[in-house]
């Protein structure tokens, strides 16, 4: 099993691509370019090394394939795979801009430390739709992977823009669906749920870390205050100052404690934007339902038509009725064209009724699946997040006896 | 060292106290009157053999911090109102096994004007040794009522280390009045309290030492400026980590307030969860946890921590204010001594042309009024003389005095600052084992968790 750069990514057994080769993103890298107004930007990309398996358990060890993409370049990709596989919950990109910050750290892109965490979350990005039992074959994701130039025209040449813009209009019109599907309308709740929690909890969670910082940097006053205090002591002198430097050790621990914390925030974050594709899942169900609905109404409405024209009832209003009414009935020869007029449309509508009932029965099938196998993944990775948050804070804590217990000592020689 | 010159001190004590406030008993000339102020001298003037050797033994002992033989507590704060006002008074217990005390046990209840009282009276008996601050009488900022639970409690905690302090020194423990204010009904201790130096003394000791102050001293010797310079140092050091701990307090109860939202958030996500439900709720009961323990960790700083701080901060006045008395007994003496010369200059001046012509005018020979002049002044010179070899004394067992309750008090800085210290540290120690516990019954909790559902995890 091969472990992704923060070690919880579950890997789940038979998958197609990682069984082939190994990914990561090894490094990232300032550019200077000029954009698509002509005008000169910096940005960062990322290196994309990809190794075939084989070649290291042989030992031999080979350079692996590397290429270059920023991160629009993953953003692309993701909406690719968005519209191509509406049913399946789509890992989520880290964050486009650093978001939930406490003081300390930065809210600026090119701040080094938030390249670093990008880079493993682009890398997190990358195995988990190459664990994905549906994502992983796809030929574009592997493009990505291999093919530095060019990659981007592959992309528009698949035409799923088109397809994008249409659902992106479906998607956010608002639409009430007659038949919801409990299972999703649940899970659409849940999503909701776990996102204003998890948003929740990661704000809190900024602010204790923000007055955690605030209480460990007061005590390097300690250090100072102790140290001028000893050059004017004889006997309490040796043990004061070394106390000032523990003093100083436990107020300069924090920035590692705060760093391992931010590890867990990215977690949290992850599964915060996982509740985003989950939701989007449903929506696109909805839709999907709906469109069917549609379809089901207008066949319906039609197939009424028919039997008004025939039997020469009017019991639905149509515009065609009643000009008729007003401005003379029309010939045998011209309702003759009208009801084989209705009887294609019918048809025509009943395939696409069938074709829609398919679509929405597969639509089920498959979204069924991948959320059953994303809640099992957010389950275990999960309960690993606070399992690891839990050794941090042992952690944090062995390091506080530490120090002041070292610092206990230096009082006794006081 | 310190048993000698205690010794020594309590003979002269009233030298002391009479250089600063005013003539008092005079054990050489006997001439001025007696002082009616019941007083701290008396205890210790007791010049039987048998009584010296006890207090001879007494200081041995004192020297000894386990044989302390007057244990006192400050506790039972009680509200009394009044038409005219309201006050607090507290219950001090007294249990001895001095032979000076009629009984080994004592109860009365006293109010904080009682223990400034006995402040006062210790520091006038003695100007130049150090007497440990009492709480302020009023409160900075922060607090505004007197009558606050926690004011209270924190008053009557340092009116307990005070009383503890004085019974611990080997000077103020045998003073009269700490022995009155121990014992001494209400009636009693007021009429006590009436019988100090009267107003118009107590103006004349004021004025003299104002005068002093402004003469300013000469020729401090090196080892008192020193004093001075590190009094001024430790001053700031010791105010430095008073604010620097409330600091910390003030930080550690921001970061608990964002701290007790966690735990119910946890425990509000649990609810959307099936399979994360329990460990959620697990981790939920573990931050609660945590946030009791950095509830008892705060109101630990505040309780001992801080106070040890603060009483040190007065401290530091008071090194300051005794210094000051100090420099005022030789600015004195130095004083005298320069009147003395002067006079001396005035003897030896060969005439005064303008006072024999006055008295010729008077109608008095020269050779006459020369002699009376001759007489007068010799007798001018002895009293001034006089006055001042009691200014020498006074000042020599003034400084000796400070030297030696300055080495005293700075063991027992050190000593105090020290287990404060350790205190804080141990208590930081036993914070963190007790989170470390709560998180690690939480990892305890998963692993048999994972055993029960057979999978097992590579954590």
């Amino acid at each position: 099993q091969f472990l992704g750069g923060l070690g919880f990514v579950m890997v789940e057994k038979g998958t197609s691509l990682l069984k082939m080769m190994e990914i990561s993103v090894a490094e990232a890298e300032k550019r200077t370019g000029k954009n698509a107004v002509n005008m000169q930007e910096t940005y960062t990309v990322y290196l994309i090394e990809t190794r075939p398996v084989d070649a290291a358990s042989e030992g031999t060890n080979p350079v692996p394939d590397s290429l270059w993409r920023r991160y629009s370049e993953f953003e692309l990709l993701r909406n690719y795979l968005l519209v191509t596989y509406p049913f399946s919950v789509v890992p989520p990109l880290p964050e486009k801009r650093a978001e939930f910050v406490w003081h300390k750290l930065s809210a600026d892109n090119m701040d080094p430390d938030f390249v670093e965490r990008r880079r493993v979350g682009l890398e997190n990005f990358l195995l988990r739709v190459a664990s994905h039992p549906d994502l992983s074959s796809d030929k574009i994701f592997y493009s990505f992977l291999t093919e530095e130039n060019g990659w981007k025209e592959t992309v528009f040449e698949t035409g799923f823009q088109a397809k994008a813009d249409s659902r992106l209009k479906a998607l956010n019109a608002t639409f009430r669906v007659k038949n919801p599907d409990k299972r999703f309308a649940e899970m659409k709740h849940y999503g909701d749920e776990l996102q204003s929690v998890i948003s929740q909890l990661l704000r809190v969670r900024a602010r204790a870390a923000d007055r955690l910082y605030g209480v460990y940097k007061v005590h390097g006053n300690y250090g100072r205050v102790f140290s001028e205090w000893s050059a004017i002591e004889k006997e309490m002198g040796d043990g004061l100052q070394s106390a000032g430097h523990h003093m100083d050790a436990y107020a300069a621990s924090v920035d590692d404690i705060l760093e391992e914390e931010e590890h867990y925030a990215d977690q949290l974050k992850e599964y915060l934007f996982y509740a985003d594709a989950l939701r989007a899942v449903c929506r696109k169900h909805e839709l999907t339902q709906y469109e069917l609905e549609m379809a089901a109404q207008d066949l319906t409405s039609k197939k009424q038509q028919r039997e008004e024209l025939a039997t020469g009832t009017i019991r639905t209003f149509s515009l065609k009725g009643m000009t008729s009414k007003l401005f003379g009935q029309e010939t045998p020869e011209q309702r003759e064209a009208k009801v084989k007029m209705l009887e294609t449309q019918i048809e025509e509508g009943e395939e696409l009724v069938k074709e829609r009932n398919t679509e929405c029965e597969e639509f089920v099938k498959s979204a069924w699946v991948d959320i059953e196998r994303f809640k099992e993944q957010k389950d275990h990775d999960l309960r690993e997040a606070l399992i690891s948050y839990a050794i941090m804070q042992i952690s944090m804590c062995k390091k506080g006896i530490q120090v002041w217990n070292n610092a206990k000592e230096c009082f006794s020689k006081m | 060292m310190l048993r000698l010159l205690s010794q020594q001190l309590r003979l002269n004590e009233r030298d002391l106290h009479a250089s600063v406030f005013g003539p008092g008993k005079d054990s050489k000339t006997d001439t001025s009157t007696t002082q009616t102020d019941g007083s701290s001298f008396n205890a210790s003037m007791q010049t039987s053999p048998a009584s010296m050797i006890n207090q001879y033994k007494f200081e041995e002992e004192e020297e000894d911090a386990d044989t302390k033989d007057i244990f006192v507590t400050v506790d039972n704060p009680e509200s009394h109102v009044t038409a005219i006002e309201t006050y607090i008074t507290y219950r001090v217990e007294t249990k001895t096994t001095r032979s000076e005390f009629d009984s080994s046990e004592f109860e009365v209840r006293r109010r904080y004007q009682d223990f400034l009282w006995l402040k006062g009276r210790l520091e006038e008996a003695h100007p130049t040794l150090i007497v440990h601050p009492l709480p302020e009488k009023f409160v900075m900022k922060g607090m505004v009522e007197r009558f606050n639970e926690d004011f209270i409690e924190t008053r009557r905690r340092a009116l307990h280390k005070f009383l503890n302090k004085i019974a611990e020194h080997p000077i103020f423990s045998s003073s009269e009045d700490f022995k009155i204010f121990l014992t001494a009904g209400s009636g009693e201790l007021t009429s006590h309290k009436k019988q100090g130096p009267g107003f118009l003394s107590r103006m004349g000791e004021t004025v003299k030492a104002v005068a002093a102050a402004v003469r300013g001293v000469r020729n401090r010797p090196q080892e008192f400026t020193d004093m001075q310079e590190y009094a001024e140092a430790f001053s700031q050091k010791i105010s430095s980590l008073d604010k620097v701990t409330q600091r910390i307090v003030r930080e550690q109860k921001e970061y608990l307030e964002e701290l007790k939202e966690c735990g119910p958030t946890y425990a509000l996500w649990s609810q959307s969860e099936q399979e994360l439900a329990e460990p959620l709720k697990n981790v939920a009961g573990c931050v609660d946890n945590c946030c009791k323990e950095t509830e008892e960790q705060v109101k630990h700083l505040n309780d001992h921590l801080i106070p040890v701080l603060h009483e040190y901060v007065l401290c530091a006045d008071t090194l300051k204010a005794v210094l000051r008395r100090r420099d005022n007994i030789q600015a004195d003496f130095e004083g005298k001594t320069e009147a003395l010369a002067t006079k001396k200059a005035d003897r030896d001046a060969d005439s005064k042309v303008l006072s024999l012509a006055w008295d010729s005018l008077v109608g008095r020979s020269p050779e006459e009024v020369k002699q009376q002049k001759q007489q007068k002044l010799k007798g001018e010179i002895k009293e001034m003389r006089d006055e001042l070899d009691k200014a020498e004394d006074r000042l020599e067992w003034a400084n000796n005095a400070l030297k030696t309750d300055w080495t005293r008090w700075q063991k027992v800085m050190r000593t105090d600052l020290r287990s404060a210290f350790i205190d804080t540290a141990e208590r930081n120690v036993s914070y963190y084992e007790k989170c470390l516990a709560v998180w690690e019954s939480f990892l305890q909790s998963q692993r048999t968790d994972a055993e029960g559902n057979g999978n097992v995890d590579s954590s």
